[in-house]
């Protein structure tokens, strides 16, 4: 810990000395902005927050933040911050990821950091495309997608990165969009205060491969009513005039006028009214949920790893390697 | 019927230098209880000892049949030896599978004592055997002591409480106590184990130790034996205090000693897998000497959470064997570009493939030196037996912090789980090695080097000197960079840290005259065999050298001239040739012999002498 996060640090002291090499017009530069700024306006420690990140586009992000930064392999970031904050859990441990990184190649090991809440925030940059190996279609582009791997169209389903996260008993699950810098801040900022694994799945335009692939549902023409933002303690509304609500029912979810519109509470104890609201957008006439899925407590893994050490420590005393050695049935010759 | 007769003293007995005992059984017989248990008493009396358990891969193989055999061998001496002995003098058959599978292996004229009681039709049947090898001539020519050990326990056990079943997993014991009858043993060490064993379950305890010490009466009331056997504790180890040991349990001993003496967290990221899985174990029980582990999802978590624990200033460890560590050669190659200590033990079984588990093989030497994309050097040690690998793991770590690279460590499954005495050493005499990290950020480049080579460690948390890393190439700055000329001096550097290790490695000692014919110069665990064939072979009358490599890559220095004051050198290793193949490459100007075998077993002494022999007259 230092005491630079008392003193007041600017956007600009978040920038590192690395020039961007993002396509120009590409959502990466939205979130690194909006991320750049957020840090600064919480006060964050820069000496003391590190993004860990796995291959891709999105998963250059940490170079061009002035905090410690590790870019690894593809798909094992959420590996290698489990090492990071297992073995310092006073650092602020920020995962970016893409939807191939993620879900493909690293599936095995988002689900696992999920289950074992692992107390870091995980930015999954979802453009639904490959875009740094050029334009392949990816685990979450839907099915009929036409790119250079798939020129009759893909064939496989695609995950639904809420729904994984949710049923891998995630404990905070939210969604934004690259263009929404409020949006995306006050996500950022519930992450942040949430202790255990914070998953963000951020739709993200790649303007070379996938261009606008979100435009039916975030262009401004159609977002008020093509997306719901769920605000925990508050009414789930959608549409230009918050006319149009949805309330939960026997069978799952239902549109219906504000006043019986449900008030939103992420906390409860089980998952299916969360997961049916993750199943919206598969209906083209129904908005796609954003905002904050769920958000419960449940046992920290970094914080029990350690504890385990601190007892045996505290209980049978700090070993020495003479004890461990000169233990056992020992006998003496000469 | 638990009365405790003292044995009599009117049969013989006889002094023996060294004996060879197999036990042998079904998997479910808990033989490596048994061949544990007479290791640890005849440790504690006193004498010198080596084992070697040979167990099938799956937990249970179905009962009775050939596959579930579970073998656990042990010589014991009153003098210095250096292998569990090529064949058994004795062998203890519990069932005829145990019987038929290991019986080739037996010392002609040998002694077997068989478990008649395990010989029915079904029994037979399940061996595979149409006749009945008691009866057939199968044993003609060998001494058989014929014991009914199922019904002996069961009439040792008639006022236990215990169900017939539970009755019955006692003849592992009986049998124990009949062995430590003949060859003259105390109870006592046993008979404390068990108590601890079940400290829950006393009515075990109590069992097992009726039938431990009915074993014990048997071998004496019943006149099974001719006489009794004694082998002496051994004068010739050097003074000092001792432990049994096994190679898993010395790695983590020097794990957490290693970590001591960097001054660093251990942190180990592990998954599990047969042969090295009790490193996993024995660290997760070290808790309270500040360990931290974690199980991971895969093979490759488990490497790059290592990764990741030294990116935060611990020491990064992780364990598998060699289908682990195939998945984790991608990650190795991220801690050799970041330049991260890390300490990777793989504790060879035999491949390709799953191979066969339980099984030795020295086959990922390759893949341990060459085996990563890119010119990815790291340094490879390799340990010879459970008594040299506490302090080679202590050398990996101290190599891996000071020129800040992942180190290799090879052991094997004869390491692993064999035993031998160990001479304790005083934890004193070795020279600590901790880890300064840079904290000033005055002219720091992340990438400057030391006269070592190695960059300097900056922890993440440490004001004003954050910086990213990673995999793509970076100048000295750390920055990424496509340069040509970078990309040529950064492989340069990688590839000269490494070999600059050989400067702080001993030139191997050579067991021998300095010149002659014939050099034996072999790698981990086959050391006791070849040290014992070499002291045979001169017995016969031949000359020859002996040399051991504990540092594979890079090659300690001074090997060169030695090399060239022998005609020949022969290279004995369990794999097709691959310590010959990168000697022919590094020192071609050498004679080279390979003498290779992969059967899943170790060298025999008498293979390896014959061997000598032949190259010597050829
Ligand atoms: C082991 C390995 N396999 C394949 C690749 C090639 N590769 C790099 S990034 C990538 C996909 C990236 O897609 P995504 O995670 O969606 O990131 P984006 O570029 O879209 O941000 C692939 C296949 C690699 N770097 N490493
Ligand atoms: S390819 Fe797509 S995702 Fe990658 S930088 Fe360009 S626009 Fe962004
Ligand atoms: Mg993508």
């Amino acid at each position: 810990m230092t005491d630079t996060a008392t003193t007041t640090l600017t956007k600009k002291d978040f920038v590192s000395d690395q020039e961007v090499r993002w396509c120009p017009g590409c959502g990466d530069y939205a979130i690194l902005a909006a991320m750049q700024k957020y840090m600064a306006d919480s006060g964050a420690d820069p000496a003391n927050t590190v993004f860990v990140s796995g291959i891709g586009c999105s998963s250059r992000f940490p170079y061009y933040m002035n905090t410690y930064g590790f870019h690894t392999i593809h798909g094992r970031a959420p590996a290698v911050a489990t090492g990071v904050k297992v073995a310092n859990p006073d650092l602020s441990v920020w995962i970016v990821t893409g939807d191939g990184d993620a879900l493909s190649i690293g599936g095995n090991h988002l689900a696992h950091i999920l289950r074992r809440n692992l107390n870091v925030n995980i930015l999954l940059f979802n453009n639904e495309i490959y875009g740094l190996t050029k334009g392949q279609y990816s685990p979450t582009s839907p099915v009929g997608t036409k790119k250079k791997s798939t020129p009759l169209g893909s064939v496989d389903r695609p995950f639904n990165p809420i729904a994984f996260a949710l049923g891998c008993n995630a404990t905070f699950v939210a969604r934004s969009v690259d263009t929404d810098a409020k949006h995306l801040t006050r996500i950022f900022a519930a992450a942040d205060a949430h202790q255990g694994t914070s998953f963000i799945e951020i739709l993200q335009n790649c303007v070379i491969f996938n261009k606008d692939f979100y435009n039916k549902v975030v262009d401004r023409s159609v977002r008020a009513d093509m997306t719901v933002d769920l605000v925990p303690g508050e009414k789930i509304v959608y549409g230009a005039d918050k006319d149009k609500g949805l309330r939960f029912t026997a069978s799952g979810l239902d549109t219906c006028g504000v006043d019986d519109a449900e008030v939103w509470d992420p906390s409860t104890a089980t998952v299916s009214q969360a997961f049916a609201i993750s199943q919206l957008d598969t209906d083209p006439d129904t908005p796609k949920p954003l905002g904050i899925f769920r958000a419960v407590d449940a046992q920290i893994y970094d914080e029990s790893v350690r504890e385990q050490v601190e007892e045996a420590v505290s209980a049978k005393g700090e070993g020495k390697i003479e004890d461990l050695v000169y233990s056992g049935d020992c006998w003496t010759v000469g | 019927m638990t009365k405790i007769e003292t044995p009599g003293a009117d049969l013989p007995l006889q002094q023996l230098e060294r004996v060879v005992i197999r036990f042998a059984g079904d998997s479910g017989d808990g033989m490596q209880i048994t061949g544990n248990q007479f290791t640890q008493t005849s440790a504690l009396f006193g004498n010198d000892l080596a084992t070697l358990p040979d167990f099938p891969a799956e937990i249970r193989a179905p009962a009775g049949t050939r596959p579930g055999v579970s073998g656990f061998q042990l010589q014991f001496s009153s003098k210095d030896i250096h292998t569990p002995g090529d064949a058994p003098d004795i062998l203890v058959a519990m069932n005829p599978a145990a019987l038929v599978v290991n019986l080739g292996d037996l010392k002609a004229g040998g002694t077997v004592v068989v478990n008649t009681g395990a010989f029915k039709t079904n029994d037979l049947k399940k061996a595979k055997l149409d006749k009945n090898p008691l009866e057939d001539g199968t044993l003609d020519g060998y001494r058989v002591i014929p014991v009914d050990i199922n019904a002996r326990v069961l009439d040792a056990l008639v006022d236990s409480p215990l169900k017939t079943k539970e009755k019955s997993r006692c003849k592992n014991f009986y049998t124990l106590g009949l062995m430590y009858w003949l060859y003259s043993r105390p109870l006592e060490p046993t008979i404390t184990w068990l108590h601890e064993k079940f400290k829950k379950r006393p009515e075990l305890v109590e069992a097992n130790v009726i039938a431990l010490k009915a074993g014990f009466n048997a071998g004496d009331i019943r006149e099974l034996f001719q006489g009794q056997y004694e082998v002496p504790k051994t004068d010739e180890l050097p003074a000092g205090t001792y432990r049994n040991m096994m190679g898993n349990d010395a790695i983590a001993m020097g794990l957490v000693a290693g970590a001591k003496m960097a001054g660093l967290t251990p942190v180990l990221g592990s998954y599990p897998i047969t042969p090295a899985s009790t490193i996993l174990e024995s660290l997760a029980s070290y808790k309270h000497f500040g360990v931290v582990t974690m199980q991971m999802e895969d093979e490759i978590a488990a490497i790059c959470a290592a990764i990741g624990a030294s990116f935060s200033g611990s020491l990064g460890i992780t364990s598998t064997s060699g289908p682990g560590m195939a998945l984790k050669t991608e990650a190795m190659g991220l801690a050799i570009s970041a330049e991260y200590p890390l300490v990777i033990i793989n504790i060879q079984r035999a491949g390709p493939s799953t191979g066969m588990p339980t099984k030795v093989e020295q086959s990922d030497l390759l893949q341990a030196v060459f085996g990563r994309n890119g010119d990815a050097p790291v340094p490879v040690i390799s340990c010879s037996r459970p008594s040299d690998a506490f302090q080679l793991t202590i050398d990996a770590c101290r190599i891996a912090v000071q020129y800040m690279t992942p180190v290799i460590l090879l052991s094997d499954n004869f390491i692993a789980n064999g035993a031998e005495p160990w001479c304790l050493p005083d934890i004193e005499s070795f020279k600590p090695f901790p880890v300064v990290f840079k904290t000033d950020p005055e002219g720091h480049q992340t990438f400057a080097r030391n006269e070592k080579g190695a960059r300097a460690w900056v922890k993440p948390g440490t004001p004003k000197m954050e910086f990213r890393i990673g995999g793509l190439e970076k100048d000295v700055e750390g920055n990424v960079s496509y340069d040509a000329d970078n990309h040529q001096a950064m492989t340069n550097h990688r590839h000269n840290k490494v070999a600059a290790v050989a400067e702080s490695i001993p030139t191997p000692e050579l067991d021998g005259p300095d010149s002659g014919d014939l050099l034996i110069l072999g790698w981990g665990s086959t050391v006791g065999i070849l040290t014992q064939a070499v002291e045979t072979a001169r017995e016969d009358g031949v000359s020859v050298s002996r040399m051991h490599l504990t540092h594979i890559w890079p090659f300690p220095k001074g090997l060169d001239e030695i090399f060239s004051k022998f005609k020949a050198i022969m290279v004995p290793e369990m794999n097709m040739g691959q310590l010959t193949r990168i000697l022919r490459g590094e020192m071609p100007q050498h004679n080279f012999i390979p003498f290779t075998k992969v059967t899943g077993q170790p060298f025999l002494t008498t293979e390896v002498v014959a061997k000598i022999k032949n190259v010597l007259e050829g």
